[in-house]
């Protein structure tokens, strides 16, 4: 195969995808790239503690942070795991709608909703350097 | 294991017998020495946290909390001589709270004492509450015991009066458990001066009992388990042979002995709080005495939530937790060890996984 058949070859795969915005190279990011990343990610978690604080979040006023002050109390390092009552393995978000729906009275989130994120990105956030313990209860 | 046999079931049972053969008393751990002349026994309530939604509408999980209370605290036998509320009676400070949770406490058969939380102050700065319950700090005596009740919920008068724009403001900051903007609770020199005043007049071998919301100690000041002037509190408190703090706000179990005093906190009726060592970003200071309440189920909605029962043995507090959901915990003073222990719990090999916070 010469060199041009491989770039062709590539070009129409990269149009197959959709990816032509991404070039032809792996990304080879900068420093300005990671802190431009990190800001992104910061600013949800910023949502994210909005959400936590929120009488809006439900329909009773009742806001997550009245009994998760600093989002405590919700390991997010121990996810997946098995909750009893739920009979199976389950992801932090289906928690999230476990508190949502019964102490805040209001209605299930989608699991890749944006204020889902927010509210686990938060949650995250909040447990940095905390060793991951999967499964543990 | 021994377990605490004083649970709920057996609660009501002998609530339900005594009320037919009127004898039958629900009792706590009584201590041999104790002189039963000078024992008696009150009610604690603590933390409704009574919040509104909209015209006649109220959280009901709350409201829930608080009724329960009451009307268990109504079955007693014995029956405690008074019932003192531990603060945060409303979740906002309004009338229409402090009015629906006040409704509530009515409802209670014994001469009942308030205090204040910052949930019932920073909207009016206790305008209200006042004119429901009275004065915001004051003593009485009771058998031999002096009482003193204290609004320990106080901060900078920068704060309080000139940084927020609205009262409305005002008390959200100060309701946010996490808030940075909020600011440390401190009973304050005025109130200092009057407690100061108050204990001059009380002989060193009267046991005396503090009610305060916040604790008179440090705990955790990012969610203000604390009070800024807990020592100078404690200094005046220390020449007394027999002194205890007893306080609510941190919606958990906790309890210590700093020199001759012994600290005891009291549950909440609405939710539970964690500990603040599941706190990952923070340095806390729980006490090293204390053992926890068990990990709270969410699937249990008045799980870690409930009421206490005091027995004042010699001046000395023994206080049953009424857990809901849950097995009741008795915490009292050992005069052996100078100190309150858990009667179950409190020796390492006797805990139990529940009991492990993180
Ligand atoms: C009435 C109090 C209350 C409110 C309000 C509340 N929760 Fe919870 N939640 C709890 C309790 C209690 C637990 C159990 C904590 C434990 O396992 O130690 C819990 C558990 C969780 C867990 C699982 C934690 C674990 O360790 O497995 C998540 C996630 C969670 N809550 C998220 C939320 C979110 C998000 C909100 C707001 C939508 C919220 N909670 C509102 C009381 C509450
Ligand atoms: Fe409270
Ligand atoms: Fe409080």
């Amino acid at each position: 195969m010469t060199k041009r058949t491989v770039i062709v070859g590539c070009a129409v795969v990269a149009l197959a995808f959709g990816l032509v915005g991404y070039g032809l190279y792996a990304d080879e990011f900068t420093d300005a790239d990671t802190e431009r990343w990190q800001g992104e990610f910061m600013s949800v978690v910023e949502d994210g503690r909005a959400l936590w604080g929120s009488p809006d979040l439900g329909t009773n006023g009742v806001a997550c942070g009245q009994c998760h002050p600093n989002a405590a109390n919700t390991h997010p390092e121990t996810y997946p795991k098995f909750q009893k009552q739920l009979g199976r393995v389950v992801a932090f978000s289906e928690m999230v709608n476990w508190c949502l729906i019964n102490p805040l009275e209001g209605e299930r989130l989608a699991l890749d909703d944006p204020k889902m994120i927010a509210l686990e990105a938060y949650a995250t956030w909040e447990r940095r350097g905390v060793a991951l313990e999967p499964g543990k209860h | 294991m021994k377990r605490n046999h004083l649970n709920r079931r057996d609660f009501l049972k002998g609530a339900a017998s005594a009320a037919a053969v009127s004898t039958l008393p629900v009792t706590t751990v009584e201590l041999a020495f104790a002189d039963p002349a000078k024992s008696f026994s009150f009610a604690y309530i603590s933390d409704s946290h009574i919040q509104h939604v909209k015209g006649d509408q109220f959280v009901n999980n709350w409201d829930r909390g608080l009724i329960r209370a009451v009307a268990e605290t109504n079955m007693l036998r014995p029956k405690p001589d008074f019932v003192m509320f531990g603060g945060d009676l409303a979740q906002l400070g309004t009338k229409a709270e402090l009015d629906h949770g006040a409704e509530m406490l009515a409802k209670l058969n014994y001469p009942t004492h308030c205090l204040l939380g910052e949930h019932d102050y920073y909207l009016d700065l206790g305008e209200y509450w006042s004119e429901l319950y009275g004065p915001h700090w004051y003593s009485f005596d009771h058998k031999g015991v002096h009482f003193v009740v204290l609004n320990s919920i106080l901060t900078h008068d920068e704060w309080t009066f000139e940084r927020w724009p609205t009262p409305e403001q005002r008390m959200l900051e100060m309701a946010g458990l996490d808030n940075p903007n909020g600011s440390p609770f401190m009973v304050g020199e005025k109130q200092r001066a009057w407690l100061a005043t108050d204990l001059e007049g009380v002989a060193k071998t009267t046991p005396v009992v503090v009610f305060s919301h916040s604790p008179i100690q440090k705990i955790y000041k990012g969610w203000n388990f604390w009070t800024d002037d807990a020592e100078q509190v404690q200094a005046l408190l220390a020449p007394f042979n027999d002194a205890t703090v007893i306080y609510g706000h941190v919606h958990q179990i906790q309890y210590n002995q700093i020199g001759n005093i012994s600290f005891h906190a009291v549950m909440a009726t609405a939710w539970p709080w964690p500990y603040p060592q599941s706190y990952a970003q923070a340095e806390t200071y729980l006490p090293k005495l204390t053992v926890p309440m068990n990990r709270a189920d969410p699937f249990h909605e008045r799980d870690a939530t409930g009421w206490q029962f005091i027995n004042l043995e010699t001046g000395r507090v023994a206080m049953t937790y009424q857990l809901n959901n849950n097995t009741d915990r008795t915490v009292a003073y050992n005069r052996e060890t100078g100190r309150p222990e858990d009667t179950t719990f409190q020796s390492p090999e006797s805990r139990i996984s529940p009991q492990i916070h993180y």
